[in-house]
Formats: structure tokens, C-alpha cells, sequence
């Protein structure tokens, strides 16, 4: 009998809290197994970040850090200029990235920091139930926009990837999205590439990961999926936005 | 060894790099920028790294991050910049990582001032940061002082495996004075390694740094294993100093650059017969209570000096617990006091005058 | 030996801060107690800027000389505006005649003047006039002695280059020729 899955040692043997349809599971996979296939889990560095991926240091199978709201790239900063011969990623959602951490994220691509950070995009606060992030599109439902996203009062969902791009010390910067096995796939290189970008000491590399929020959306998760792929691919466009030649 | 003139900030910078500080993270703020620019141009001459963060509260976390992976880390900064600090302070204590933060104080509220002040005593002693901890904060009063105290800080911050206050004001960081840097070398302590993040190199668990702890019984039970370290703080590093305490009538108290100012009041009452003392508290926490315990029999009155608007007297009157009175006098916004007002305001204290 | 409580000021750039730091830095070595403490912030670029400085024979409590100052170096005329009820009785006021166009209003202090810019100038470079009150300083006090000052040079300058340390050591000998005799002896008086 030959095995032709098996989980990867990438991450531990504890059960996600994360909800039924909720991409982080998917997430974590990919990135235990990016850094299982790279044979980097035992000089890793993890820096957790507050969310509903907090907890992410019981999943992950490397040592973790747990950072104050927005503050994870200061802190990969400081382990990464300390042992820069370990792999260090932060594992932000879109709350923590781009709404209270936004100054910790820019400055560390704009030092050219050495780290991968780990986007998750869901276009929602999913820890605190269902807030409006920076991310939210407009007309979409939040409990703190009952009407849905008001453009003219809210301003138009913040594009991170792209800004972040435009940062002269951003190396690699990529937009994929997990509601497919297909855009998985590619998710998963894009992954990889985050860190090979790392190792190969290329600078500040990014991930956005496209991701559903099932229970703050509303929705089941197979409507989830359907809803991401119809609302946020279109304002969210994935690409590479931007990488280094030799990667 | 011969005295070298030196400002404090300079001092300070110096006898952190002899004390073993590797790391050292900052963002620009008047008074303390002599110490930033030290570290740049120094601290890569010893081996170790110093990097400007875009603010204090990325200056903070950067400082988190490189302890947590096993760096003898610092960084400094003046009052608003500490209360931009504080959520990464509340951090640093929940998940014990030694370290080092100096605090060059200015006046306050707000922005303030840039002159010198102590109006940070609440927030170097109350913490400012969310729940349950304390920081060791030491005082120093000279730039002599400074060196030795920041010195000995890192050595103290891994025994503890607890951030460290030093808590400088702008006068003790502008002013010049000689110092001696061989005077107080202390054996520096390697400390317990067993909690750094280094990768698990597939030899043990993954090790996890953190502070959320959602069941109560377990929060509970951190907690008071941290009420047990800060135990152990208070009952061996309390520190403070007496000047003509013996026989005195009148009991100064003050901390820092204040302090300094007072022993010349001191001296003056004495020559003008009026017995003086002082207790120089040289930790502001824990704070020094016994020497409030036993106060002289000739003791009338407890004057409390501070560049501050009324704080460390909170902490006096607890001490004193009601045995004689205790007065305040302070000078805030940058304005120092001189040394006649306080033997003028004690003079007139004696004669029944001052309130 | 007196303890000497000094106020240097002028506007940034005259280096009043150096004097300063030069009269601690030679009674450190002296073995005596100093501190010196700078007016800082926005002052330091341009406004009026001034350095207390402190020499006893204790260690020193409070640095700060901005009130019963027995000595005043003052370089300009606002400094002298500011400056000038901060000294006490019997103290010295030594001026930059240069830039400072009227007499001093008080009776009860020594007043010293010379045209410490022009003299300066005289010497190669009018930026080393605070070498020349420097000099005129300690001709009229006794103290800090030359040799101190001159191995304070390279302290608080750094070792910069043999020209400008050829240059302050002219000046600064040029300031304490110009104070004669006759001015120590009715300072002393």
C-alpha cells in the first residue's frame, strides 16, 4: 500500500478552533507544509498575531510568538535582526494588517525586512464577530455597518497588496486565494516562494490569501466560497504585484 | 581608572554596552537622543545592532521580538513616548522577557515639555499598560549613578526574567558630570536560556511565547506566580539612601535629579540649625517603605520634593502610615526648583507658617 | 579653594558650550567636583544659548546656575539683558565688549570687558573668542590653570587637527595677557 496523503509534520496534532468553511485551516496547511518541504520547521520562527489566528502557535510546528494587535512585523523585525539565520513569518489577518498594524507592515517592507508575512484576507473582524475592516467591500455587510459598507463614509476597502508593492523595500509581493482546489494550488507556490524569497535573503516578502469568513459573512461555507470568487477577486485582482528577478 | 566628563545620556549609553546590551531599538525624542546616537555609533563597534523603528510602539515590539530570541535588548525613550510604549510593556511583563527600557522624563500632560520633569512617576511605578505588573524601576541621582545602575539593569532583568526601568530625567541626561566606569563592575549573569526562541530544531515541542490565556483558573494561577517573582523583587532590591538622617527633624524625601537639589537645601537648613535629613528612594519600585518604618524619635515632618505635581507622595504617606505629617512641595512643567525655595518652604513649615 | 558657580551664554554658534565644558573638564582634572548642565530644545539652533557650570569641592547637588551665579561669561547682548541679575553680589560679569554696546547697570559685581571677537579675530579667527574670555577667566579667577585646560582641549574637542588646537591655545593665551595686573588685583580687592 503506498501513501499518497499524508498531514503535513508541518503542523501539530491539535485540532483548529476555527469555524466549519473557514480558510485558515487551509492556510495553516499550506504553510506547514512550505516549510516542512523547505526542512525549515526546526529553525523556524512563527509570530502569531490577534485575531482568530492566535492560536495559530498551537497549530504550527515551530517555535511561536504571540504579538500585541498590528505589532507582528515589529516583532519579526526584532527576531529576525537578532537570529537572522532563522526563518521568521508573521501570520497576520486583515484587521491586525490592515487597520491597527498598518505602520508596523509598511515600515517593515519599507526596511526591506527579511521575513515572510502571511496575509489573511476575509474582508471582516472574524474574532470579535463580523466588524468592518479596512478590507470590507463596499455594500457588504458588517455589524458595524448594518447597511453594508458605505463608500462615501467608510472610504473604499484598502488594496495592501498593492500598496505594499509599491514600497521600494517590498521584494515579493503576491495576491492568491484559497476558495478552489485550483487557486490552491497556486496558493500553495506562492507560499513556497515567500520563503525561498527569505532564504534567499531577498527582503520583505508578502502572501495576500483571499479567505472566507463563513459564520461573520453569514453564510454557509459553500455560499462563502461562491461569494469570495463573485465579490472579492473582482476588486481584489490576483497576481504576482511584484517579485524579485532571481527568485 | 581616571573620571571621564560626561553627559548622562552618554554615560547611560556607555554602561549599557559594558552591562551586555546587544540590541537596542529607538525612536527619536528630546531629552534622550544623545542615547539613540551612541548606540549608532557604537553599539555595531561591539558586535551588537542598533536599529530606528518608525515609532516607539514599533520600537517596543522590536524589542520583544529580539529578547524573545535570546538578545540582552533595551531601547529608550522620554515620557510620551513611554505612554506610547505601555501596551508593549504590559506584554514584556506578562511574558517575562528580560530587558531594559530607559525613560528620560520630560514634563507633562500631553507633549508638554521637553525640560525636565518627574511627572512619569505614576507611570514608571502604577505601570499604564493593562492588568496586574510591576516593573523594577531604579533612580538613579548622579550620572555616576546612571552608569552603575544601567550597568547592573541587565543583570537584574535576566535574574528576574523581567523588564527593567531606568528612570532618568532631562537634567540627569543633559548635564555633564565625571564618572568612573570601572568603579562598580558587577559579575554579569548568563541567566536561564531554556525559554528563548531559537527553533525547535526537531530536539523538543515547539515553544510558545505568549500571554492570552482564556481559562481563568490558568490566568489566575500566572498571575500569581507573577505576584510571587515581584515578592521576591520587593523583598531583595529595594533600594534607597539616607543623608543626615540621624538625628533629624525634618525628613526630605525625593528620588532622581530632585534629590540632588534637596541635599543642597539639606545642608543649608543644617548650617542655619535646622536639623535635615533625606531618604532617597533608589528604586521607585518596589518602594522603599522601612526607612518610613523607623523614622527618627526627633522627626516632626515629612517633606516630599518632586518635579511633579504630587505622585511619589502617594507612595510616602502609605509608608509613613500616619506618624507625622507629610507635606508636599513641587515644581512641574520644566521649572526646577532651587535650593533655597525648599529651605525657605522648610524654615517656614518649622515656624507653623506653610500649610 | 572657592566653589564657583559659572553661567556661560551668548547665541548659538559662539561657543559658549565649549567654554563651559572646557572650565569643568580642567577642574575635573584638577580633582575637583563639576557638573556642567546646557539650556537645550529649540534655543540650541540660533536663540540665545547658555551652559551652567558647577566646581566645588563636594559633589555637586543642583546643576543648575541660572540664579546666584558668581561668575557670568556673557558674549552678547541679549545674554547680558537676561543674565545680568542672575549673578551675586560681589561675583564677576565678564563681557564681549565686541557685541555688547552698553555698561553693565550693577554696582555690586566686578565687571570685566574686552573686545574678545575683535581680539579673536586678531588671533586668526574670530570664532575662538570664547577661547579668549576663556583666557581673560582664568586670569582673573586663578583657576582652571593652563595646563589643565590644555589637556581639556583634546577631551572635549576631541583630537582634531594641530591648527585649531594651535589656534585656541593662542587665543586663549591672548585672553589672559589682555587682563592685567591691575584688574586682578581690584577683582580681588
Amino acid at each position: 500500500m503506498s501513501v499518497i496523503f499524508k498531514k503535513t509534520t508541518g503542523l501539530t496534532e491539535a485540532a483548529t478552533h476555527y469555524c466549519p468553511g473557514c480558510t485558515h485551516g487551509i492556510a495553516h496547511r499550506l504553510v506547514g507544509e512550505a516549510l516542512e518541504e523547505l526542512g525549515l520547521l526546526g529553525d523556524t520562527i512563527g509570530c502569531a498575531s490577534v485575531g482568530c489566528s492566535i492560536f495559530s502557535y498551537n497549530y504550527f510546528n515551530v517555535d511561536m510568538i504571540e504579538c500585541s494587535h498590528g505589532r507582528a512585523p515589529a516583532v519579526a523585525t526584532g527576531i529576525k535582526r537578532t537570529v537572522p539565520d532563522k526563518t521568521v513569518f508573521t501570520y497576520q489577518g486583515d484587521g491586525d494588517l490592515a487597520a491597527i498594524g498598518t505602520a508596523e507592515i509598511v515600515h517593515a517592507a519599507h526596511r526591506g525586512e527579511n521575513i515572510t508575512v502571511i496575509f489573511i484576507n476575509n474582508a471582516i473582524y472574524g474574532m470579535t464577530g463580523g466588524q468592518m475592516a479596512p478590507t470590507t467591500l463596499p455594500g457588504q455587510k458588517a455589524t458595524t455597518a448594518p447597511a453594508g459598507r458605505i463608500a462615501e463614509f467608510s472610504g473604499r476597502p484598502l488594496k495592501m497588496s498593492e500598496m505594499l508593492a509599491e514600497v521600494p523595500g517590498a521584494a515579493y509581493v503576491e495576491r492568491v486565494s484559497l476558495h478552489h482546489p485550483k487557486y490552491i494550488r497556486k496558493a500553495k507556490k506562492a507560499i513556497l516562494k515567500g520563503f525561498t524569497c527569505q532564504l534567499a535573503k531577498g527582503g520583505f516578502a508578502m502572501v495576500e490569501l483571499l479567505s472566507t469568513c463563513p459564520t461573520g459573512w453569514g453564510l454557509d461555507p459553500v455560499e462563502a466560497m461562491e461569494w469570495l470568487e463573485a465579490n472579492m477577486i473582482p476588486y481584489y485582482p490576483l497576481g504576482v504585484l511584484k517579485t524579485p528577478e532571481e527568485v | 581608572m581616571s573620571r571621564t566628563l560626561m553627559k548622562g545620556n552618554e554615560a547611560l549609553a556607555r554602561a549599557a554596552i559594558r552591562g551586555g546590551c546587544t540590541h537596542f531599538f529607538g525612536y527619536p525624542i528630546t531629552p534622550q537622543n544623545e542615547i539613540p546616537e551612541y548606540f549608532a555609533r557604537e553599539l555595531p563597534k561591539a558586535g551588537g545592532l542598533f536599529l530606528q523603528a518608525e515609532s516607539e510602539i514599533a520600537a517596543v515590539n522590536m524589542l520583544y521580538g529580539s529578547a524573545a530570541a535570546g538578545a540582552q535588548a533595551m531601547t529608550s525613550s522620554s515620557s510620551p513616548g513611554l505612554a506610547l510604549m505601555q501596551e508593549g510593556i504590559s506584554m514584556l511583563a506578562a511574558t517575562e522577557i528580560p530587558c531594559v527600557i530607559v525613560n528620560v522624563m520630560r514634563g507633562g500632560p500631553g507633549l508638554g515639555t521637553i525640560q525636565p520633569a518627574q511627572s512619569d512617576y505614576f507611570q514608571m511605578t502604577r505601570g499604564g499598560g493593562n492588568g496586574d505588573y510591576r516593573i523594577l524601576s531604579l533612580a538613579p541621582a548622579t550620572v555616576q549613578e546612571s552608569a552603575e545602575m544601567m550597568e547592573e539593569s541587565f543583570a537584574l532583568a535576566q535574574k528576574y526574567r523581567t523588564p527593567v526601568f531606568l528612570v532618568s530625567d532631562g537634567l540627569l541626561g543633559q548635564m555633564m558630570e565625571p564618572v568612573q566606569f570601572d568603579r562598580h563592575t558587577k559579575k554579569k549573569r548568563a541567566g536561564n536560556k531554556r525559554w528563548i526562541l531559537t527553533g525547535h530544531h526537531h530536539r523538543r515541542p515547539p515553544r510558545t511565547i505568549k500571554s492570552l490565556r482564556l481559562d481563568p483558573a490558568k490566568l489566575e494561577s500566572h498571575n500569581l506566580e507573577l505576584q510571587d517573582k515581584y515578592g521576591r523583587i520587593s523583598r531583595r532590591e529595594t533600594r534607597f539612601e539616607l543623608y543626615r538622617m540621624n538625628d533629624a527633624e525634618l525628613v526630605f524625601c525625593a528620588f532622581g535629579s530632585t534629590a540632588r537639589i534637596v541635599k543642597n537645601s539639606i545642608d543649608d537648613l543644617r548650617q542655619k540649625g535646622c536639623r535635615a535629613g533625606l531618604i532617597r528612594p533608589q528604586t521607585l519600585w518596589p518602594f522603599p517603605v522601612q526607612p518610613f518604618k523607623t523614622l527618627p524619635e526627633s522627626g516632626k515632618a515629612v517633606i516630599c520634593v518632586e518635579m511633579n505635581c504630587g505622585q511619589m507622595v502617594d507612595d510616602v504617606r502609605l509608608a509613613v502610615e500616619g506618624r507625622m505629617p507629610v507635606h508636599f512641595y513641587g515644581r512641574c512643567g520644566g521649572v526646577i526648583p532651587e535650593p533655597a525655595e525648599l529651605s525657605e518652604y522648610a524654615l517656614e513649615l518649622l515656624t507653623g507658617g506653610a500649610a | 579653594m572657592q566653589n564657583e558657580r559659572i553661567l556661560c551664554a551668548g547665541f548659538g554658534g559662539q561657543g559658549v558650550m565649549s567654554l563651559g565644558k572646557l572650565i569643568a573638564c580642567a577642574a575635573m582634572l584638577d580633582g575637583r567636583e563639576v557638573t556642567w548642565m546646557p539650556s537645550y530644545g529649540p534655543e540650541m539652533r540660533g536663540g540665545t544659548a547658555y551652559c551652567s557650570v558647577v566646581v566645588a569641592d563636594r559633589p555637586v547637588g543642583s546643576p543648575i546656575v541660572t540664579t546666584n551665579a558668581t561668575s557670568l561669561i556673557v558674549m552678547n547682548l541679549p545674554s547680558l539683558d537676561r543674565f545680568e541679575q542672575s549673578v551675586v553680589p560681589g561675583g564677576l560679569i565678564l563681557l564681549n565688549r565686541s557685541l555688547i554696546d552698553r555698561e553693565v547697570g550693577r554696582e555690586d559685581v566686578v565687571v570685566h570687558a574686552l573686545e574678545a571677537t575683535t581680539m579673536a579675530a586678531q588671533c586668526g579667527d574670530p570664532r575662538a573668542a570664547n577661547m579668549i574670555m576663556l583666557g581673560a577667566y582664568m586670569a582673573l579667577r586663578g583657576t582652571p590653570r593652563h595646563r589643565h585646560v590644555e589637556e581639556a582641549f583634546s577631551l572635549v574637542f576631541g583630537s582634531g587637527s594641530s591648527t585649531s588646537f594651535n589656534l585656541n591655545r593662542k587665543a586663549l593665551r591672548c585672553g589672559f595677557d589682555s587682563v592685567s595686573a591691575e584688574a586682578v588685583i581690584r577683582k580681588a580687592a
